[in-house]
Order: structure tokens, then C-alpha cells, then sequence
């Protein structure tokens, strides 16, 4: 067993947090952002890292990359010390901060580049062969002398994330990449990075708060709670856990009050006269597919959606379901 | 007249969440304040203790109240108008039932009134401490300086909207922003008493708003200008004021003009 | 040497390409900076249109002390004057990207812009020592012209390394960077002036915590045989060098505790 690319043991980091108490007084409040946090990342593994705001997954990237120094335990990054040996840890991984630009605003994607090529001292001859093939893959060839500053947010995520890729590192880390773009741009990237995955055995850490970023890129899913680990397996295994259910939504054609029961799902509402149903249903126990045609058989459906559920409904219901102790698919 | 009280009331809110960085900027005027009053105290002992009506004194007295006043004047930078301009924010502000100049000149005062006792008071403290003040014994100066430092403010600001107004016409403004802080910076009397100006200088200096700015509520707060001698600085002051604000309405027309005809 | 430095070579090329591409824009800034320039020489000059001597120098070597100390100051501005704005750098997360490249974080601020524009001020400090040096009539040897020869290159390094102490300074302050300017700009302003001017306490502050004095005033004296005000020794003015030695060991020590504060706080 070779060892584990990262491997973090009861990380704790601390904040102080000043509030003001009167007028010139202050009350110094110590909170932990990440509290007796452990675990491990084998080389190769996709892990989705999700949590709600403030949960604690950007202070854990923080202590990861060696821009902040624990409070207490410790980590090791490509086997390195990340704050003792930031500089070489540098050389192996990829960072890209969804909603911080590591690129140069005023200069053309190009010669960012150009100076990342220069700053990681990659071979002359070799770079511009890796810059073609992120350049080819992730379609920046029209905007590559179009100054950051001027690009829209879903090409600038792409430029960023070719930037992280250039010095073809071990590990990627992505901080919330998907976070505002739309659903033509997310499914590009997805595709991507799913892609470099498979030709260069990358690892990667993901933290998102879109369920599809999960299920399309992951294999593994740590969900941090108030700054602890509250769950570390696999998707399906996540929303069985805690019952997250998927709702299908169907509009009919005609109206039709009452459509029965449906096997496996769960009528949640029926709203404007009946003219649209609600289902609600786990991928355990029945398919989209199987609901469509069992509502098909009663009325003529003219549209339909699928609502997944979102994350920060998972982390409820894996928090209510931990404090409680009992089965979280009964929580609310 | 209640809407202009509001408007000043929330330029003065907006400065007041600042407070580490107007303590910073105080420290700062102080200590500008300690080098400018050591080259006036220096040049005064040179003349042999007296220039232009200056004495040692005075000489400090000057720097030190210049210091105070630098901060609600505004030398160094206003480029508020001149950002939303650029940005094409300026349309929202053109169709809000009030006149934009009255609006940017109220918010302009508050900013000045939040300042004037945290960033003046500390450089008059060092002032009385290290080489001490010289200052009128009698109320009527202090009165009328205040005005004076009101139409102070106010003709700095006249100036500013005036030189933010170029973003209509320009895409890059650092330039002519730069060249205001620099007309500013030795016309205004900001280093050196105008009074000290040879008589070229002088003469270029008096064809300029910029001695209204800080030069004339000095000398009314000093008491150099008494009297009628007083009011007629603050009429002086109150014409340029005039003057430059409906130079700066008939200015914005323009711009504002060319924005709805040319859509920016 | 070559391959060691070819980063920052790459890096500094971007920036300057970045600046001159846009003409105009550039030419008005540059030109603004030239009016910065003549705006502090302003003062000296109407100083002197009222009095012949300040703080026992004439105009001549009072235009020396200025331009000398303009020409440092104007030096390090354009190179590491960036660094003033941490706060800014902090607020948009640059310092985190500077974290993730395989460089050190000061060698990446220093770098990471070069303000072409004030090459204005530069050239204007340069002109008036140009014109002020043969005004004053100094008894000319060998040390003398190393002397010449070296100051502005000292006082360069001083000024930058006071740059880099104030930065330094702001990881802390933050909101209150401009706590720093007083030392920084304070200090740039008042090495302009014969520091005979000056309190004693104050000739002491802009001598040996804020080592303004070594980076005009001190050489000056040197140079024109003067004395200077009482109890100061001559030599002194051939320490300059070791100011800015001084100046950039507490930089870097400042530096790396400040980088350390901020990454053990965090933002």
C-alpha cells in the first residue's frame, strides 16, 4: 500500500471572532472552523469534499495547501508538510478557488500561461504541448489573447482551471468550480475533468454545493458538519442514509385530481387543480422511468422534471439523524 | 432642505464604520504635520524671524491647522462620480427625483464633518504640545472660520465633480485627476502659505479656486484676515464657489446629454 | 543565476508589456507622475524665493539633498512601492495565489507589478541632479565621486526596504495601513530637507529608526565638507550603505512574522 496523497489526523483549527459588547468593549469568542477532523485520500481517488457555508471545508483546503497553519494535528500533502514545504508542495498540486482569480486580470490568458510556465520552471520544449492539449480540450483557443478582466465567468473558470492544470500536478483541488455557472458550462467542465482523470490518473478534492458535481465526478463523499467529519462513503450510501429522496415533477395535459398510488413513491403534492403532480422517491426503490409510465398510464403527461436533492438538505438531515441517534430517513 | 440634511446625515454614517483607518490617517496627517511645521519654523528662522507676516509661532500655527483641515477638504482623491460614470451607474442617479450635484455635495459635507474632529483634532494636539498654537482669544474668528471652512469644503468639491465630469469624455481619468491633486498641492496652500508665493506664482495662484480651499479658512480661522478683511475672503470664497458649481451643472448637462443621445 | 531568475524575468516582462499597450492612458500617467515630481520640487523653490539659506545649506545643495532623496525614493516606488497596497492584495486573495506557486510570497509581491509611470518622477529627480550637482562647488576626489556614484543606489535600497518593513507592518494594521505611511511617505518627504531643520528628536527618529537622513542629507554633507548640526560626525555619511542594510534585515525579518501571522490567522 503505497502512502495515502493526503492524510489528515484530529485536524483542529481555531478562529478568534471579535464581536462588539457595548460600545468600546469587545468579546473575544475562540470557534472552531474544523474540529478533530481524520481521514485519507489514496493517489487516484475522486473525493467530493461538501458541507453547507461555513461548515469548514474552505479552512480544511486552506490547511491542505499550506496557506494556514493548524491549530492542532496534522497534515501531510503529496507526503509533504504543507506550510513547512509550501514551495515544492506547490510543484504538485493544483488549486483553483471558484470565486478567487489566480490569474493576472489585466494580461491575456496566453501569457498567464506563459508566466505559470515560467514561475513552475517547466521545460521550455515540453509546456506549450500541455498548454495546446488544455487549450484543445477545454475550448480556450478563441479568448487566449482576450485579457482576463474582459472574459465571462464560465471562460474564466476554464482558464483557471488549464492554469492549475499546466504543471500537470498530482492532486487538484477545486473549490466550489461550478458555482455560478450555468448548465452548458458545468457540463463542459464535468466532462473535462472527468476526461483528465482518466488519461493522467489526477487526484481530486472537490468541495460544490451541486449534488451533479458529486454524482458525475466523485467516488467517494466526505460531508463535514460544524467542522467534523459526519459521513465517508459513497454517494448512494449518502442518500440512503439519510433517505434523500429525488421529486419528480408532472404536468399532465388535462387535470386529473387523483392519480392514485404510485409503487415506490411518495405523492408529495398536487397543485394547480391537479394539472401537476409531485413524487418523491429514492433510486433505491423505484426509477424515474418507472414513475413516468405509471403515471402515463393514467393521464397524458405533457412535462416533466426531476428535482435532485440538494446538499444542504443532506447535511440537515445527517445532522438532525447524529443527534437524535435514531434512523435518519425518518427525520423530516 | 430636510433632504439635504438626510443626504449629509448618510455621508457621514457611510465614513463612520472606518474608524481604525481614520485613526491611521490622523497619525499620519500628525506626523506631516510635525516635518511641515520644522521646514516653515526652518524657513521663518532663515528670514530672520519673520516672513510675510509670519513668525515662528504662526509659521506652526499654519502647518498644524492645515494638517487638520486636509482630511474634510478632501485633497488627495474623489473620484466617486467618476467611477459611476464610467460604469454608466450615473443614469440611476440621473433619474432620481433630486438634482445629482446637491446629492454628491451633501454627501461630500458629511464625509467632512465625520472627519473634521477625528482627523483634525489629533494634528492641533500635537500642534499645542510641540511647538504651540497661536490662535485668537476672541469668538468671531473661530465663527467666521467655520463658514469659511464650510465654503472651503465646498469649493474643493466644486472642483472634484468638476474634473470627475472628464469621465464623460475620457475613458482613462487618472490623468486629469492626477494634474487636480497637483494644482491642489501647491496652489491651495497646502505645503507652503500662499502668501510666500513669488509674485508670479502668486498671481497664477489668485486666477485659481484652489486658495479658497484651504489658504483662506486658515488665514480667517488665524485671524490674519479680520474683520471686513475677513468677509471679504469668504466672499472671494463664495464666488469661486459659485462660479465652478454652475460651471460643473453646465458641464454635467452636457455630459448627461451626450449619454442619453449616444447611450454612453 | 540565469535559470534561477527567469521567472521573475517573465513575470516583470508581463507586467511592463501590460502597461504600455494602452498609449495614451500610459503617456497621461507618465506625465502625471512628472507633475508629482515638480509639484514636491515646488516647495523647495518657493521656499528659497523667500530666504537664502535652510538649515545651513543653500539653494544649490538644498536642490542636491532634494533630488538625491527623490531620485532613491522615486526608484523604490516604481520598483516595490506596490507593496503598500497588502491590504488590497490580501482583500482579493492574490496573497493566496502567491501561496500556491512554487516562489517565495516577497519575491512574488516585489515582482508582481513594476509602475512604469513613475518613471516620471524619476526623470524629473534626475534633471534637477543633473543641474543641481555643478551649482555646488565641491572639492572633488575619488571617495567623493564612489560616493555620488553610490547614494542614489542606497537610497533606493533604503526606501524599498522601508516598503517592504511597512508592508510588513500591514498584515496586522490592515485596515489601518496607512499607519505605515507615515514612515514610508513621512520619511520620503522629510529626507527632501536638510535634516538640520529638525528637532533633535526628530533628527534622530529620521536618522537611526526611520534612516531617512542617510539617503540625501548625511552624503550631502559629506560631499560639500560641511558640518551639519552639532555632535553629528562626519562619517556618518559614509554609513548609508549600512542603513539599507540594517533597513532590509528588519524587512525580512518582519516579513516572514508577518507572513506567519497571516498564515496562522488566516483572512
Amino acid at each position: 500500500m503505497t502512502e495515502p496523497i493526503i492524510q489528515v489526523r484530529d485536524l483542529r483549527r481555531e478562529f478568534v471572532v471579535r464581536t462588539p459588547a457595548g460600545r468600546l468593549r469587545r468579546t473575544r469568542t475562540v470557534v472552531a472552523a474544523v474540529d478533530g477532523l481524520s481521514f485519507d485520500l489514496a493517489e487516484g481517488a475522486a473525493v467530493g469534499y461538501i458541507g453547507a457555508n461555513g461548515a469548514g471545508k474552505s479552512t480544511t483546503i486552506k490547511m491542505l495547501t499550506g496557506i494556514l497553519v493548524p491549530t492542532a494535528g496534522t497534515v501531510r500533502t503529496c507526503g509533504l508538510d504543507p506550510v513547512r514545504q509550501r514551495r515544492e508542495l506547490a510543484r504538485q498540486i493544483g488549486v483553483v478557488f471558484g470565486q478567487r482569480s489566480q490569474l493576472w486580470w489585466d494580461l491575456p490568458l496566453a501569457e498567464s500561461f506563459r508566466a505559470l510556465a515560467a514561475i513552475h520552471r517547466l521545460p521550455e520544449a515540453s509546456w506549450p504541448v500541455r498548454r495546446d492539449e488544455l487549450v484543445d480540450r477545454l475550448d480556450l483557443g478563441e479568448f487566449l489573447a482576450t485579457p482576463v478582466r474582459q472574459l465571462s465567468l464560465g471562460q474564466r473558470i476554464r482558464g483557471e482551471i488549464a492554469a492549475a492544470l499546466l504543471h500537470s500536478p498530482r492532486l487538484l483541488i477545486l473549490d466550489e468550480p461550478t458555482i455560478g455557472l450555468d448548465v452548458l458550462s458545468k457540463e463542459r467542465l464535468r466532462v473535462f475533468l472527468a476526461e483528465q482523470r482518466a488519461l493522467h490518473g489526477t487526484t481530486l478534492l472537490l468541495t460544490t454545493h451541486d449534488m451533479d458535481d458529486v454524482q458525475r465526478l466523485t467516488d467517494r463523499v466526505l460531508v463535514v458538519d460544524h467542522g467534523r467529519l459526519v459521513y465517508d462513503g459513497t454517494l448512494p450510501g449518502l442518500t440512503t442514509q439519510v433517505g434523500a429522496e429525488r421529486v419528480m415533477v408532472v404536468d399532465l395535459v388535462e387535470p386529473v385530481p387523483d392519480l392514485g398510488t404510485v409503487d415506490g413513491a411518495r405523492r408529495v403534492a398536487v397543485e394547480s387543480d391537479g394539472l401537476r403532480h409531485r413524487f418523491a422517491f429514492t433510486p433505491e426503490r423505484t426509477t424515474a422511468g418507472a414513475i413516468l409510465e405509471a403515471v402515463g398510464r393514467r393521464g397524458q403527461v405533457r412535462d416533466l422534471a426531476i428535482e435532485e436533492p440538494d446538499i444542504e438538505d443532506v447535511v440537515r438531515r445527517l445532522y438532525l439523524a447524529q443527534i437524535r441517534g435514531d434512523d435518519p430517513a425518518a427525520a423530516p | 432642505m430636510r433632504l439635504f440634511a438626510t443626504l449629509v446625515v448618510l455621508g457621514f454614517r457611510r465614513w463612520s464604520t472606518y474608524r481604525l483607518a481614520t485613526a491611521a490617517g490622523a497619525f499620519t496627517n500628525t506626523v506631516f504635520g510635525l516635518i511641515k511645521a520644522s521646514i516653515t519654523v526652518g524657513a521663518i528662522g532663515a528670514a530672520g524671524g519673520e516672513l510675510a507676516g509670519y513668525d515662528a509661532q504662526t509659521g506652526a500655527t499654519y502647518a498644524w491647522i492645515v494638517q487638520a483641515l486636509i482630511a474634510p477638504v478632501n485633497v488627495f482623491n474623489w473620484n466617486e462620480l467618476a467611477l459611476r460614470i464610467r460604469d454608466g451607474d450615473v443614469a440611476i442617479d440621473l433619474a432620481r427625483p433630486m438634482d445629482p450635484q446637491f446629492a454628491y455635495l451633501a454627501g461630500f459635507l458629511g464625509r467632512a464633518i465625520h472627519q473634521f474632529i477625528p482627523r483634525g483634532a489629533p494634528p492641533l494636539l500635537a500642534g499645542a504640545l510641540i511647538t504651540g498654537l497661536a490662535l485668537p482669544a476672541t469668538p468671531l474668528p473661530y465663527a467666521l472660520g467655520l463658514v469659511s471652512v464650510v465654503l472651503g469644503v465646498s469649493v474643493s468639491f466644486s472642483v472634484w465633480w468638476l474634473a470627475n465630469l472628464a469621465a464623460f469624455w475620457l475613458i482613462e481619468l487618472r490623468g486629469v485627476l492626477t494634474l487636480n491633486v497637483v494644482a491642489m498641492g501647491i496652489l491651495s496652500g497646502l505645503v507652503i502659505p500662499v502668501h510666500w508665493f513669488p509674485d508670479w506664482l502668486a498671481t497664477v495662484a489668485a486666477l485659481t479656486p484652489y486658495p479658497s480651499m484651504l489658504q483662506a479658512p486658515v488665514d480667517v480661522i488665524t485671524a490674519r484676515a479680520e474683520g471686513t478683511a475677513a468677509l471679504g475672503v469668504l466672499a472671494v470664497q463664495a464666488a469661486w464657489l459659485a462660479g465652478v458649481l454652475l460651471l460643473g451643472r453646465l458641464v454635467f448637462a452636457r455630459g448627461a446629454r451626450k449619454l442619453v443621445v449616444q447611450g454612453g | 543565476m540565469g535559470e534561477r531568475l527567469r521567472p521573475y524575468r517573465v513575470l516583470v516582462g508581463s507586467r511592463m508589456r501590460s502597461q504600455t499597450t494602452y498609449r495614451r492612458s500610459f503617456v497621461s500617467d507618465l506625465l502625471g507622475s512628472v507633475a508629482i515630481g515638480l509639484m514636491e520640487f515646488a516647495e523647495v523653490y518657493v521656499v528659497f524665493a523667500n530666504v537664502d539659506v535652510l538649515g545651513d545649506l543653500d539653494f544649490a545643495a538644498a536642490a542636491l539633498v532634494f533630488a538625491l532623496a527623490n531620485v532613491g525614493f522615486s526608484m523604490a516606488d516604481l520598483l516595490v512601492g506596490h507593496a503598500d497596497n497588502l491590504p488590497v492584495y490580501l482583500r482579493e486573495g492574490t496573497l493566496d495565489a502567491f501561496l500556491l506557486r512554487p516562489l517565495p510570497v516577497l519575491a512574488q509581491l516585489i515582482t508582481s507589478d513594476v509602475s512604469l509611470r513613475r518613471l516620471g518622477r524619476v526623470a524629473v529627480s534626475v534633471v534637477i541632479l543633473a543641474v543641481a550637482l555643478p551649482l555646488n562647488d565641491i572639492e572633488w576626489t575619488a571617495a567623493k565621486v564612489a560616493l555620488i556614484a553610490l547614494t542614489p543606489l542606497t537610497a533606493t535600497a533604503v526606501f524599498a526596504g522601508l516598503f517592504v518593513c511597512a508592508a510588513a507592518v500591514q498584515f496586522w494594521l490592515v485596515e489601518g495601513s496607512e499607519f505605515t505611511s507615515a514612515f514610508t511617505y513621512g520619511g520620503a518627504y522629510a529626507s527632501g530637507y536638510p535634516a538640520s531643520i529638525f528637532s533633535l528628536p526628530m533628527r534622530l527618529l529620521f536618522t537611526f529608526v526611520v534612516p531617512a537622513a542617510f539617503t540625501a542629507y548625511l552624503p550631502v554633507l559629506v560631499l560639500l565638507d560641511l558640518p551639519g548640526p552639532p555632535g553629528t560626525p562626519h562619517w556618518l555619511g559614509w554609513c548609508a550603505p549600512l542603513a539599507a542594510v540594517a533597513v532590509w534585515a528588519v524587512a525580512l525579518l518582519g516579513w516572514r512574522a508577518g507572513l506567519r501571522h497571516y498564515t496562522g490567522t488566516g483572512s
